[in-house]
């Protein structure tokens, strides 16, 4: 007879909150009339994701358990990623939710099903009906990142990748405007992650030879003993691979800047904030908690890789003249250097390098979401003037949207006083200390090399004259007037005061299982 | 107010008075600047009470506050001061208050507004203030990159025709030196915690580490290219004339006096106490590298057509002279290598702020393009005979004495290396006395006195507007280096006005009386220097 496994639903509240909310929000497309439904479907999609935040924070004084019949880990990290997934979330939410900007009254396209460019596209163009189906596929998505922080085992691990993968690839693929591009972006996304996908669940396969087991304790416990060899090696290899692919970390990275160029602005805030938190914190609980006895056989790897994100981030970030394919290219350069603080936690779990990721992912998500924010904001007629020349100037016309663009930059850049310094600050500290200061070294000056195309933007926008018939500036609606002062006090508070902050994730930086 | 919240105050007054002013709406552009001269004010006003609560004799660090900040890393708020670092804020507190006067209608002209550059002048002093009275070092990096901040805004927003690549270039070498220190910084951490079992960012405990020679000159390294960028130490220097060209004169004055200053402040605070025997070690190059510059930088300044570039020169110069009194390792060079801190930033400032005067009339900042000024502008060129005489350490100016110092200070120790850098004070009088003379005697001609002083000088529209009349070899170069259209109300006066009169004589007195009576700076300066170079000692030699 099948045991029912146990099941500790207080520990499930925020995943059930989150999936629950997503289901709902299915149903409500299927039976609730259209003029209601958007205001429906995204306050359904706040109460679950901010729910979930404030499920995970309740839970931050419990015991760390593993629940689900081994299946789940519900520990400090866990629990301060998915806050922190959940958090991010419900501010991308506001962000899909802003109808005031696009004279449209959306960034998604009323109806993706029909051809780009058709009659009825044209149609639909000038229609004021709001698309409304992504706020179920973005709580799925919220939902996956949130199991995926938290799996014990391989293979919900694998199911969790999947289930926050599709709902991204549809999403991506959504954008109101110069929809092909976004269609040929979500094409991509969906190619290359299901190759992804399939080098992890080989690996999987691979480590399960090897093993016996998917549960994380026990390969740690195989790995003890020098059972395996080879294949855990080969196994190892290919899932962290596929874990790269989506922390789009170089030389993984090559569909980071077309989907992010190509799916709706919202989406890109969205995927490049929260996946980057749940991908890492798989990276992290693979790495220690499957494999921190075998560390010999992934750190060079993952200190190659490292290097790697970093200087092609940084370098390739210098010619874009785009600004969403520029922040693609910054956001592999910081997956560079959160690996650096991935490497900062040594093999029995010591060393300040799990909270400092931790605290780096937070940080970057605010202020990733901050920058994407702010750049649904400057249009021309054509959309968003995402075109570096189009912000010439724009300080002129409108010093407000520019500070809070340098604020967010210089964040990125990692300026003292910024947030960003703090996440910097926090995981070159816990590399330094296990020894990796060669790796500090070039993290350093490819920060260095970054800080200039950052710097580029607050040289168009205050110390260029305004271009003739340049982008205007939205005025924006109340959701993304509230993503904006949050992230800028966030990115503010955390730099000048990250005490608080700091002491939570040192807390929080512990695995069970 | 306890007399511990001075340096608090120092701090935190100028950030809100930055604040306020940038709020203030755009066509308040007059009160902006009012406000901003006030809290400049308050400012020297505190560090003149800091100042008197300061015992010469008492511990090396006073007025001391420390508030936990950063429990994880281990960082306090810790602020605290000794002679050096409060000459530095004497310094701030007056140079602060002339330069706001000086750029009164600085930012009037452009299309930015004016309330902007206060307000980042404001934010900028705060800044300096923060980074020399930080004892935490975690802090003083903090003020040390945050300080970049609003230079960068200043040069870019409000600066000369190549703004923009003088605010990146500025800020990317800064930031590359900054990011160098960061991993010392963070390595000294790694140090004070396998040492002291806490990891610990406090001056005074780190001064108390036992590092591995070694370990010690990598971590000397790290400092030491972020000063010497900071500086400028030649090969390190070449962003400053482009920085020192290109920004308002303002900003200027304050780049090359106050936060350049950081850099041999930095040697004297950071350099050689935590890491002795590498300072020692690393001294004979640190030296070359001094005297090169003195040498070097003279003759590059005495090349120099653009009169900005040419003063950016003679800074480098002299930071030579200040870096050759650092590592000379005697107290009586450190006392002058600090003295002559100050002086430089009393006398380069003056300097600058005449040139700025001039250029604002003529439009041009090319030497060729004035003449004979002298006659229509008596006290204009009185000014800067006395700013010029300061810079090159005339006796009865305050630089000579710090100059004198210096070199006395460090014979007996190195006296290769002073007797090439006296040479420096010959090529000085050359380049000083030759921009003077070219400039204010001889026939007049340029673009200043081609046209009848009761006439408006140049179009107020157009920055070129000065090059058109003139004719010959100037009206090319006018043409070419025309900075932007000088502010009006200071066209139709060919001599100094009574606000520019307000900002230059307290300068010159400053110059003259710390030449005849420098001793009450000396007493704050000297227990500091003498407490540094024993932290060196301990070791042979």
């Amino acid at each position: 007879m099948i045991e029912a496994p146990d099941l500790s639903f207080a520990a499930l509240a925020p995943l059930l909150l989150v999936l629950g909310a997503a289901c709902a929000g299915v149903l409500v497309e299927a039976f609730v009339p259209r003029h209601v439904r958007h205001p429906v479907q995204v306050a359904l999609a706040l109460v679950g994701t901010v729910g979930a935040l404030v499920a995970t924070l309740l839970l931050a004084g419990e015991e760390d358990q593993v629940t689900a019949g081994g299946a789940l880990a519900v520990d400090g990290a866990a629990l301060f990623l998915q806050a922190t997934i959940a958090g991010l979330g419900a501010l991308s939410i506001l962000l899909f939710a802003e109808r005031g900007l696009d004279p449209a009254r959306s960034a998604f396209v009323t109806s993706a099903a029909v051809p780009a460019g058709s009659p009825r596209d044209r149609e639909l163009m000038v229609d004021t009906r709001v698309q409304t189906e992504v706020y179920p596929l973005a709580g799925f998505a919220i939902g996956g990142m949130m199991l995926f922080v938290a799996a014990n085992d391989l293979l919900v691990m694998f199911v969790a990748l999947e289930v926050l993968s599709l709902p991204l690839y549809l999403i991506s693929g959504m954008a109101r405007r110069r929809r092909l591009l976004s269609q040929e972006a979500a094409f991509k996304y969906f190619l290359l992650g299901a190759f992804a996908s399939a080098f992890f669940l080989y690996g999987l396969a691979l480590v399960y030879g090897a093993t016996g087991s998917v549960r994380l304790s026990d390969i740690r416990e195989a790995g003890v003993d020098g059972g395996g060899g080879v294949l855990l090696v080969l196994g190892l290899g290919l899932l962290i691979v596929g874990l790269l692919f989506k922390a789009s970390v170089a030389p993984f990275h090559t569909w980071t800047p077309d989907v992010y160029q190509g799916a709706p602005t919202p989406v890109t805030a969205f995927m490049a904030a929260c996946t980057k938190v749940a991908a890492f914190g798989a990276i992290l609980r693979l790495l220690y908690v499957a494999f921190g006895t075998a560390e010999w056989t992934w750190r060079p790897l993952v200190y190659a890789v490292a290097i790697v994100s970093m200087v092609v981030g940084a370098v390739l970030g210098l010619t874009q003249t785009d600004l969403k394919r520029m922040l693609a290219y910054s956001s592999v350069a910081h997956a560079g250097f959160l690996l650096t603080g991935v490497l900062g936690l040594g093999a029995g779990g010591e060393g300040s390098g799990l909270a400092a990721t931790m605290i780096y992912l937070l940080v970057y998500g605010l202020t990733t979401v901050g920058v994407f924010a702010v750049l649904t904001l400057v249009r021309d007629g054509d959309g968003e003037a995402s075109h570096l020349s189009q912000w010439a100037g724009l300080a002129a016309r409108s010093p407000l949207t520019a500070a809070v663009m340098a604020l967010f930059l210089l964040a990125l850049a990692g300026i003292p006083l910024t947030a960003g310094f703090t996440g910097k600050f926090a995981v070159f500290r816990a590399a330094i200390e296990q020894g990796a200061w060669p790796l500090v070294v070039v993290a350093l000056l490819a920060s260095a090399v970054a800080a200039f195309f950052y710097l580029r933007v607050i040289v168009l926008m205050y110390f260029s004259e305004p271009v003739a018939d340049g982008p205007t500036v939205g005025v924006p609606g109340v959701p993304t007037t509230v993503v904006l002062a949050i992230t800028a006090t966030a990115t503010v508070a955390l730099g000048v005061l990250p005490g608080a902050v700091l002491d939570l994730a040192g807390q929080a930086a512990r695995f069970v299982g | 107010m306890s007399a511990s919240l001075y340096l608090v105050a120092m701090i935190v007054i100028p950030a809100i008075g930055a604040a306020a002013v940038a709020a203030l709406p755009r066509e308040r552009g007059l009160l902006a600047k009012q406000v901003t001269l006030g809290v400049s004010l308050v400012v020297l006003l505190l560090a003149v009470l800091a100042t008197a609560a300061f015992d010469v004799d008492g511990d090396r660090f006073q007025l001391t506050t420390s508030v936990s900040w950063i429990p994880d890393f281990g960082a306090e708020f810790a602020l605290g001061v000794d002679g050096i670092a409060l000459v530095m804020l004497l310094l701030i507190g007056v140079l602060v208050p002339l330069v706001v006067t000086a750029s009164w209608h600085e930012a009037d002209a452009g299309p930015r507004p004016t309330r902007v550059f206060f307000a980042w002048l404001l934010l900028l002093e705060a800044m300096m203030v923060g980074v020399f009275v930080a004892t935490d070092v975690l802090l003083f990096y903090v003020f040390f990159e945050a300080m970049l901040v609003p230079m960068y805004f200043l040069i870019g927003s409000f600066g000369g025709p190549r703004r923009q690549y003088a605010a990146v270039k500025f800020f990317l070498y800064s930031l590359v030196g900054g990011l160098i220190m960061l991993a010392a910084v963070i390595g000294l951490y790694v140090v004070s915690t396998s040492q002291l079992g806490e990891g610990t960012f406090a001056f005074d405990a780190l001064r108390q580490l036992d590092i591995d020679p070694e370990v010690q000159k990598l971590l000397f390294l790290g400092f030491f290219v972020a000063f010497a960028i900071k500086a400028p130490l030649v090969p390190f220097h070449t962003w400053l004339p482009d920085s020192g060209a290109e920004a308002p004169i303002g900003g200027a004055v304050l780049l090359v006096g106050v936060l350049d200053k950081v850099g041999t402040f930095g040697f004297l605070r950071y350099c050689l106490p935590l890491f002795p025997d590498a300072s020692r070690f690393f001294a004979p190059f640190v030296l070359v590298l001094a005297v090169v510059g003195i040498l070097y930088a003279a003759l590059l300044a005495m090349g120099q057509t653009d009169m900005k570039r040419l003063v950016s020169y003679t800074s480098i110069s002299h930071f030579g002279f200040i870096a050759l009194g650092i590592f000379a390792f005697t107290t009586e060079a450190g006392t002058g290598a600090v003295l002559y801190m100050v002086n430089h930033g009393l006398a380069t400032g003056l300097l600058f702020i005449v040139v700025g005067m001039l250029i604002g009339r003529g439009g041009s900042r090319q030497i060729g393009d004035y003449g004979g000024v002298a006659a229509k502008a008596p006290l204009l060129a009185g000014a800067f005979l006395v700013a010029g005489l300061a810079s090159l350490a005339l006796p009865g100016t305050n630089s000579f004495v710090s100059e004198f110092l210096v070199l006395i200070g460090s014979f007996p120790e190195r006296p290769v290396f002073t007797i090439v850098a006296t040479v420096g004070i010959i090529l000085a009088a050359l380049y000083i006395l030759l921009m003077y003379q070219r400039t204010m005697h001889g026939p007049p001609r340029g673009v200043l006195l081609q046209q009848d002083p009761a006439e408006p000088l140049s179009g107020t529209g157009t920055g070129t507007g000065t090059g058109t009349g003139t004719g010959g070899a100037t009206a090319a170069s006018a043409t070419a280096t025309a900075t932007r259209p000088a502010a009006p109300g200071t066209l139709r006066v060919l001599d100094l006005s009574r606000r520019e009169l307000a900002v230059v004589a307290p300068l010159i007195a400053l110059i003259i009386g710390l030449g005849v009576y420098p001793q009450p700076l000396l007493d704050l300066i000297e227990p500091a220097v003498s407490a540094t170079i024993s932290d060196l000692g301990g070791t042979d030699r």
